[in-house]
C-alpha cells in the first residue's frame, strides 16, 4: 500500500510476540505523560534529597572535605536513616501518582477508546499491566532505586563488613517500597478508571489519602475506639514500613492488621478496574 | 470499526494509527510506514499530523477506518461506517468500501440500516430481527432474477400481442388495457419484443424491469417473519 499508489494491500511482514504488546501501551503512556512539563520538572525534583543523601554519605565518610567546610557532624547510616528516607521519598512518589495516574486510564474511557484496544489481540490484563507499568516504573524511580544507589555507596565507603550486617535492609527497602508503589498503582488507576475527568480523579486520589485520614480520627473521637486509623492509608503504609525497618513506631494498630486492609484495598481496587476496563460498556438510561 | 466515536483525543492521527497497528503486531518502523499510507489511503494525508480531537465527523469516520485497516487484517468488520457522513464523505466512504472489497485481500462484514449503502457495497445480505435471522439473500442472484420480470405499456391495438408473446414462451397477464406484466424465458433476447410490436404495429411506451430494491426485500422479510411469529 505504497503512498503513490494508495490502494489497500494485506500485510504479510514479521509480527512482534504477543507477550510484549503490552510494552506498547507503557510506551506511548509514557511519552504522553513527559509532554507535561510542569510534571517533568517535579519529577527531575523528586531526584534533589537523593542526591543531597549521596553527598551527604560522601561527605560523611571524606575527613578531607570535613575538615575543608569545618563540619562537625556525622550521621548514622542504618535503618533509621532508610526509613526516613523512604517516608520522604513515599510523599514525593505520592504527589507523583495523583500526577500522573488520573491520565492514564480515564482520557481512553471518555474517548471510548477500550473497543480499539480490545478489538485486537490486547488482554485487559495486559491493558492494565501496561498502564501500571508507568506508574511502577516512574514511582520506583523516585523510591527503592536511589535508596539502593545509596546502599551501594555507603556499602562502598563504609566496607564489606557494613554491608553484610545490613544486607537484610536492601531487601525491606525493595519490600517496603514496593508495597507502597503497588497500592499507589492499583488506587490511581481504578480512580482514573470509575471517574473520567482526569482532574476528578486526582482530586479524589488526594481525598481518599487526606479525608480518609481525617474520617478515621472522627471516627476514633466519636466512637471512643482505635480503629479509625484503619482509614489512613498513609498511616497503615508508614506502619509496615516502620515494622520492616524495626523502628519504633506509635500506631494503634498492628503491621500485621495494616498488611490486610493495604491488600483488601488493593483487591478491591482491582475488582473496580475489572468492572471498569472492558471492551464494551452497558450505558442505562 | 465501531459505530460510535472511539479514538484518543490528544492523538495526532498519525500516532494514533502507529499505535494500533503496533498493538496488532506490527513492529515500530512498519507501523509508522503502514500508519502513513493507510491515512493518505482513506484520504487524510494532508491532516495526520493533526490531533484526531480537531477532526470533523467524516474525518474521525475515515481515521477509523484507517486504524482498521493499517494492519491489512483478512477481515473487517464496519460498523454502520456511514452514519452521520454528509452526501461527499458517504460516497468517498462507499468508494473506499468498494475498492477494498474489489481488492479480494479482505472480506468485509457491514451492519448498517443504511439500505442503499448496503445495496451498493454488498454481495449477501443477512437481514436480522431481534437478533435472529430472518432473511438470506444473495443480492447478486436477486439481480439476476429480477431481470426476467418485465412491465410493459403499449399504445395501440394489442389485440393478440400477448397471445404472440405467450407464443415466445413468455408468461403475460394484462393487468389494465395496456400495461402488462410478463416472465421472460431464460433465453429470451429483447430484440424479439420490438420485432413482435413492430409487426403488429404496437408502440411500447415504457418498459420496465421489475427492480426489487433491498428495501422491498427487507420489508418483505419482516412482514414474513412477523407472519411466523
Amino acid at each position: 500500500m505504497a503512498v503513490h499508489k494508495r490502494s489497500y494491500r494485506g500485510y504479510a511482514g514479521q509480527l512482534t510476540p504477543l507477550w510484549s504488546r503490552f510494552l506498547i501501551i507503557t510506551r506511548y503512556a509514557f511519552k504522553n505523560v513527559f509532554q507535561w512539563k510542569l510534571l517533568t520538572a517535579f519529577f527531575v525534583t523528586c531526584f534533589f534529597f537523593p542526591l543531597i543523601c549521596a553527598v551527604g554519605i560522601y561527605v560523611n565518610y571524606s575527613t578531607h572535605l570535613m575538615a575543608t567546610f569545618g563540619a562537625r557532624w556525622h550521621f548514622d547510616v542504618d535503618a533509621g536513616f532508610f526509613f526516613h528516607f523512604l517516608n520522604t521519598q513515599g510523599s514525593m512518589a505520592f504527589i507523583l501518582t495523583a500526577l500522573v495516574g488520573p491520565g492514564l486510564v480515564s482520557p481512553d474511557l471518555a474517548n471510548n477508546a477500550l473497543p480499539l484496544y480490545f478489538c485486537r489481540p490486547l488482554s485487559r490484563a495486559a491493558y492494565v499491566v501496561g498502564k501500571m507499568l508507568v506508574l511502577v516504573s516512574l514511582l520506583s524511580l523516585v523510591t527503592w532505586v536511589p535508596a539502593l544507589l545509596l546502599f551501594t555507596i555507603q556499602s562502598s565507603l563504609a566496607g564489606g563488613s557494613w554491608m553484610s550486617a545490613n544486607l537484610w535492609l536492601a531487601a525491606r527497602i525493595f519490600l517496603g517500597s514496593g508495597i507502597e508503589i503497588l497500592g499507589f498503582s492499583v488506587l490511581a488507576l481504578a480512580l482514573s478508571a470509575w471517574i473520567k475527568r482526569k482532574l476528578a480523579a486526582g482530586a479524589a486520589l488526594l481525598a481518599v489519602f487526606f479525608f480518609g485520614a481525617g474520617f478515621g480520627e472522627a471516627a476514633n473521637a466519636v466512637l471512643r475506639t482505635n480503629k479509625g486509623a484503619l482509614l489512613n492509608l498513609g498511616r497503615l503504609i508508614a506502619t509496615v514500613e516502620a515494622h520492616l525497618f524495626r523502628q519504633p513506631w506509635r500506631s494503634p494498630i498492628s503491621a500485621g492488621s495494616a498488611c490486610m486492609v493495604l491488600l483488601a484495598v488493593s483487591g478491591f481496587c482491582l475488582w473496580l478496574l475489572a468492572r471498569k476496563v472492558r471492551a464494551y460498556e452497558v450505558v442505562r438510561g | 470499526m465501531p459505530e460510535t466515536d472511539c479514538f484518543i483525543a490528544h492523538m495526532t492521527a498519525v500516532s494514533f494509527v502507529r499505535m494500533m497497528a503496533e498493538l496488532s503486531g506490527l513492529p515500530p518502523g512498519a507501523a509508522l510506514e503502514r500508519a502513513h499510507e493507510a491515512l493518505f489511503y482513506v484520504g487524510l494525508g494532508e491532516a495526520r499530523y493533526r490531533k484526531l480531537g480537531t477532526y470533523s465527523l467524516g474525518m474521525k469516520q475515515l481515521a477509523k477506518l484507517a486504524q482498521a485497516i493499517v494492519h491489512g487484517p483478512k477481515l473487517m468488520i464496519l460498523d454502520e461506517p456511514t452514519n452521520g457522513l454528509d452526501p461527499p464523505a458517504r460516497q468517498r466512504m462507499i468508494r473506499l468500501i468498494h475498492e477494498m472489497r474489489d481488492s479480494r485481500e479482505l472480506q468485509i462484514l457491514l451492519c448498517s440500516h443504511l439500505l442503499r449503502d448496503v445495496e451498493e457495497t454488498c454481495d449477501e445480505v443477512l437481514i436480522l430481527k431481534a437478533g435472529r435471522q430472518v432473511h438470506y439473500a444473495d443480492l447478486e442472484e436477486e439481480r439476476r432474477t429480477n431481470k426476467r420480470f418485465l412491465e410493459l405499456e403499449t399504445a395501440g391495438d394489442d389485440g393478440g400481442f400477448a397471445d404472440a408473446l405467450e407464443n415466445l414462451g413468455c408468461e403475460c397477464a394484462v393487468t389494465s388495457g395496456q400495461r402488462m406484466k410478463m416472465v421472460l424465458p431464460e433465453n429470451f433476447v429483447i430484440r424479439d419484443l420490438y420485432r413482435l410490436a413492430e409487426e403488429r404495429n404496437i408502440q411500447i411506451r415504457r418498459m420496465n424491469y421489475r427492480r426489487d430494491s433491498l428495501e422491498d426485500i427487507f420489508l418483505k422479510a419482516m412482514e414474513n417473519s412477523d407472519g411466523r411469529s
